[in-house]
């Protein structure tokens, strides 16, 4: 399955340069950059990996760009998003958000249902990938400093 | 100066005096940070001076009776009377005059839309001094408006929920709106949901009727919006409508959707103001998040000359406390002007509104902390339209496309990918700074390359457009008040 998620998930794939557009619409709107990864793509998953701060003194579209590939490069089976933060009164939440990565392969998720009298379901959507320890659900995922690269499965 | 009438003893005689001369004329009055202050659209019968017709108004919606009492002085008349401080004329349409009354906060229970509502519009408007009356604005004063709860989660909190930021969220209603059963309801729900969309929607007549009771829907509907976050991997919901026939009801059916995970519920407005009230605290409790649909509002906000204006009645739902609302959608087949539905938006999302008579605002509006209501468009709209509709309503809307998705030749889930492939690109071209009035087709037409279900959208509606004259529009130079 492809997942769906962020701003831009209906789309083919962005390019360096659409991501760099982005990133300069939300520079430009004030709005410091993050960058995010996970192997877990639950929906309800909101806390995924920090790729450190976000880089609020950052103002230079290629230098994030540039952080967006780093962390690209180090997490190649991971899904990455960027996120773009507005701290103005009112609003003080994340103003746009968009994948930047994903894993080759997406094995999706599995629909649990546990029935209750008078027809009820209680539903639970549960990921393939977090069936796995974390660290170990994706293809090729690279080996944490300093740890033994583990075995594929 | 009042007229001696309104301080002197012969004020207190017994018989009927002009409300000017009771003293809710007062062209001297300025109003306090605290008053609640309204515009008026007033239409004096013939001979009827504009000023006693807007004293009248002041009068009959406060403390005025049609005669003398004597008992008015057994109170602090001077504090609850309602005062009319200004009469405009309504530059080139001869008879209608905009009237500004000023009440005092004393006259307004707490926290209550029904006794607001029935103080300021509750006898008044079948005055028969005036040959039409409409509720064009009111200032509700900061202090009032702090004794309002607002919207249970508002905007902001509705994003963190669903997750989905920097776009608008896209709906469906289901269609045909009456006769399906549930399964086939549920089916369409389905559909729609993992083609693309985030939410789908009970149209406002479906209730629970002889052809789907209401929880058989509810059960068919859960399973649907289940099956395709399990498709899509993202957090869908489908806006169960409640409204029944007693508040045990209502609760009822709201607790029911809340028990099967649903992130969201929808009442009618035909449901009452204080049921609303009532539904806005159950939504804020539960943390389910409450849709409302419109039903019956243009009986009373779409004439000119008289009932209530949207933007006064969008106010109200603001402060009843609900996070989604229709607003109109400009480009589509329901009635709405587009500066007039972009003063509803301002309305329903700003944080500090200033006075825009181009809007139809006659006032400044301070919201204080109280979140904002996530706007609905909705109504004959389709993926053609989504650079206008983007460009005219903004991000932080619900765009509902129900016989633009489930009428797609492809079917109703190509007809929700066509909505989210055009939406998606139409944001992705306007965040690369690209001009979206002018430059819409091209960008659609180009997201069409990598989307047949978008190409085959944009030749069955690409020519399809509502131009009509909209009735209700803002006064051409009206001036706005000085407040």
């Amino acid at each position: 399955m492809k997942l769906m998620h962020g701003t831009f998930s209906s789309l083919p794939p962005l390019t360096d340069a659409e991501i760099r557009a982005q990133i300069a619409y939300a520079i430009g709107n004030g709005w410091p950059v993050a960058i995010e990864h996970t192997d877990d793509p639950h929906p309800r998953n909101v806390y995924w990996e920090m790729w450190d701060r976000p880089m609020f003194d950052e103002h230079e579209p290629d230098a994030c760009l540039a952080e967006v590939n780093r962390c690209r490069a180090a997490m190649p089976d991971r899904y990455v998003r960027v996120t773009a933060f507005d701290a103005s009164y009112g609003r003080q939440t994340t103003a746009l958000s968009f994948l930047v990565g994903r894993p080759a392969h997406e094995p999706g998720f599995r629909l649990d249902r546990a029935e209750a009298p008078g027809r009820r379901l209680a539903y639970s959507v549960h990921s393939f990938a977090a069936d796995a320890p974390g660290g170990e659900r994706y293809a090729t995922e690279p080996a944490p400093p300093g740890r033994a690269r583990r075995k594929e499965h | 100066m009042p007229d001696q009438r309104t301080t002197g003893s012969s004020r207190w005689e017994a018989g009927v005096l002009p409300y000017t001369a009771m003293g809710y004329y007062e062209p001297d009055y300025r109003p306090k940070e605290t008053d609640v202050i309204v515009a008026f659209r007033v239409t004096p019968q013939e001979g009827v001076p504009p000023e006693e017709a807007g004293a009248a108004v002041a009068g009959e919606s406060s403390t005025a009776t049609w005669t003398v009492v004597w008992t008015d002085r057994l109170t602090a008349y001077d504090r609850y009377r309602g005062r009319c401080y200004r009469v405009d004329p309504v530059p080139g349409t001869p008879g209608e005059h905009i009237a500004y009354v000023a009440y005092d906060i004393d006259l307004f229970e707490e926290g209550s839309i029904a006794n607001l509502t029935s103080s300021i519009i509750g006898n008044v408007f079948g005055f028969k001094a005036v040959k039409a009356l409409r509720l064009e604005d009111m200032r509700i004063p900061l202090a009032y408006l702090k004794t309002f709860p607002g919207p249970p989660h508002g905007i902001v909190m509705e994003r963190e929920h669903l997750n989905k930021y920097g776009r608008p969220l896209l709906g469906a209603t289901i269609k045909p709106k009456l006769g399906l059963s549930a399964r086939n309801y549920g089916r369409v729900v389905y559909e729609a949901l993992r083609g693309g969309l985030d939410f789908t929607k009970d149209d406002e007549n479906i209730n629970s009727q002889p052809f789907m009771r209401w929880r058989d829907r509810y059960l068919f509907v859960m399973e649907a919006v289940n099956r395709a976050m399990e498709q899509t991997g993202e957090i869908k919901g489908h806006y169960l409508n409640v409204t029944a026939p007693t508040m045990e009801d209502i609760y009822e059916r709201a607790e029911f959707a809340r028990d099967l995970g649903s992130v969201i519920v929808m009442i009618d407005l035909t449901i009452g103001y204080s049921a609303m009230q009532s539904m806005s605290h159950w939504a804020r409790r539960n943390g389910v998040l409450l849709h409302l649909h419109r039903a019956g509002h243009s009986t009373f906000t779409r004439q000119r000359t008289h009932g209530v204006s949207f933007r006064v009645l969008a106010k109200w739902c603001r402060m009843i406390g609900v996070d989604h609302l229709h607003a109109g959608t400009v480009v589509g087949k329901l009635e709405g002007d587009v500066n007039v539905v972009r003063g509803y938006y301002e309305t329903l999302r700003g944080s500090s509104v200033k006075a825009d008579p181009a809007l139809g605002l006659l006032f400044d509006q301070e919201w204080g902390s109280m979140p904002g209501v996530m706007p609905v468009a909705s109504g004959g709209i389709h993926a053609a339209q989504m650079h206008e509709l983007v460009g005219h309503l903004g991000e932080d809307s619900v765009l509902q496309f129900g016989g633009g998705t489930v009428g797609h030749p492809m079917g109703v889930a190509a007809g929700a990918t066509a909505n989210r492939v055009a939406l998606e690109a139409v944001i992705k071209a306007r965040n690369e700074g690209r001009d979206l009035l002018a430059e819409g087709p091209a960008i659609l037409k180009a997201a069409a390359v990598h989307s047949p279900e978008l190409r085959a959208a944009l030749d069955t509606w690409g020519s399809v457009a509502f131009d009509f004259e909209s009735t209700d529009t803002a006064d051409a130079d009206a001036a706005a008040a000085v407040v």
